[in-house]
């Protein structure tokens, strides 16, 4: 098993360890529930070392993003970052992703653990442009600063105005002496910061950050999907994958049918023409109990879809969940049923939304 | 971790405690620390029956469900139902807060399970 260079830090803090997209990840440290709240209501740091980066080179390297890239990559600006999917020709999901900007031949892709051999082998194999792709993964660990106090806490460490960091966009700055790209994204619904660096050097900063920070928790993969949850961001393999397209999945947009043309566009546009037979929806259950991904979802005897990330929420107090479901099935107040091990429960379709940030 | 010598325990990691012809079924602390906060326990009902080996309860942290698993066979006499309301006990006390009470259908089922020892052995491993 793969480990990051933080895994020395995650034993040292105690963490309970589990085996994620081949590496030694931890899961959580003390409380999956206290790292979720930390989050939400103060700062939490993750290590998310094992993202794949990809990076994309050349004369041509616009063209080739914007080919393989359902997102608009001409629209954007140096240091911006765009949200998006690599899709096969049929509209599946090879992998959603964060494009980010260097400047008209210099891309960097940021991709899920899991996928990263995948799609680099992937992306190979569309590239007959005037590019080159690099696989720069092993080359750069990286900590996500999340919350609504990650800005402060980060602040004190750099001369650089962490402001004129905006969403969706990085720069290349100064912490502690030592060089990192930053950039104000994440994964949690929050405010905070994606940081890129040197192994040695983000280890440093991970283990300064905690030390000299007491509202900041070190945060699992546990919360990483709790979080993600309650604000509708997919999980590939869940909302999205190979055989859920973005569309149904309610991503449209980051799906840019106005360009000339991507890899997936005749597929995802004639989906969208002809009207999608299924949709990804919020439960709620109106039960007791939890449901899960997996489990099936029925109207009356019919089978109509399965859930695909389910939680007892922890900002909500209540079990959610986000399911694929067939029209016309998706109505938002449509009363479904799941089954939990042996016995039905009663859910009702909302907006899979569950959780909105109330703004500062 | 703890690992009383009064019980018998089994793989899954449910321990049982003879009392007069009953049985108090839980899970151990090995299985609490492991699943996490527990946040849902769905329990079976008094009269239900029993199998050794077969599913009887579910215990839901926020990460994940998991079955219990009936350590000897026997007619649920008690249900604590505090766990309903409270299902953190079993984080907090996992020895003390027995999940059921059944009737000791066959003591020789007794022979199957492991002792303390064997137990808290496996739990290294």
């Amino acid at each position: 098993m793969k480990k990051t260079a933080l895994h020395g830090e995650h034993l040292r803090l105690g963490a309970k360890m589990t085996e994620y997209a081949g590496y030694d990840m931890p899961v959580e440290y003390s409380s999956l529930k206290e790292e979720h709240h930390a989050v939400r209501n103060q700062a939490g740091v993750f290590d998310v070392s094992h993202m794949g980066e990809i990076a994309i080179v050349g004369e041509e390297a616009t063209d080739f993003v914007d080919y393989i890239f359902t997102n608009n990559v001409r629209s954007m600006t140096a240091k911006q970052i765009l949200y998006g999917f690599l899709c096969y020709d049929d509209g599946g999901v090879v992998d959603d992703l964060l494009v980010y900007k260097h400047n008209d031949q210099h891309y960097l892709l940021v991709v899920n653990a899991a996928n990263t051999d995948k799609d680099f082998e992937w992306i190979n194999k569309q590239n007959t442009f005037d590019a080159t792709v690099l696989n720069k993964s092993d080359e750069y660990s990286e900590i996500a600063l999340q919350g609504p106090n990650a800005e402060s806490i980060l602040q004190a460490y750099t001369e650089a105005n962490l402001k004129d960091i905006r969403f969706f966009t990085f720069d290349e700055i100064s912490i502690n002496g030592e060089e990192f790209l930053v950039s104000r994204t994440g994964y949690t619904g929050e405010d905070g910061f994606e940081i890129y660096g040197g192994h040695e050097a983000v280890r440093k900063l991970f283990a300064r950050l905690l030390e000299e920070n007491d509202a900041l928790k070190p945060c699992g993969l546990g919360a990483r999907d709790t979080l993600r949850f309650e604000v509708a961001l997919p999980l590939y393999g869940h909302e999205i994958s190979e055989d859920i397209t973005p569309l149904e999945a309610g991503y449209s947009f980051a799906v840019d049918l106005s360009k000339e043309r991507f890899i997936g566009k005749d597929a995802l546009a004639a989906q969208k023409a002809e009207g999608l037979k299924r949709r990804v929806v919020g439960l709620e259950l109106l039960d007791k109990g939890i449901i899960r991904e997996g489990y099936e979802v029925f109207a009356g005897d019919a089978k109509v879809g399965h859930v695909t990330s389910g939680y007892l929420a922890p900002s909500l107090g209540k079990a959610v969940a986000m399911a694929l479901i067939d029209k016309p099935h998706t109505k938002k107040g449509t009363e479904l049923s799941v089954k939990v091990r042996k016995r039905f429960v009663r859910v009702a379709v909302r907006n899979k939304q569950f959780y909105k940030k109330s703004q500062k | 971790m703890k690992f009383p010598k009064d019980l018998y325990y089994t793989e899954t990691h449910e321990w049982v405690k003879v009392e007069k012809g009953h049985a108090y079924i839980g899970i151990t602390d090995y299985a609490q620390d492991a699943l996490g906060e527990i946040v849902f326990i769905e329990l079976p009902e008094e009269s239900d029956e029993l199998a050794q080996g077969e599913e009887f309860a579910a215990i839901e942290s926020v990460k994940a469900a998991s079955d219990v698993i009936a350590p000897v066979s026997g007619v649920v006499v008690n249900v604590n139902e505090d766990l309903e309301d409270s299902p953190e006990l079993l984080n907090e006390d996992p020895y003390e807060n027995w999940i059921v009470k059944v009737e000791l259908e066959d003591e020789s089922e007794l022979d199957n399970l492991m002792s303390a020892e064997e137990y808290e052995n496996m739990s290294k491993e």
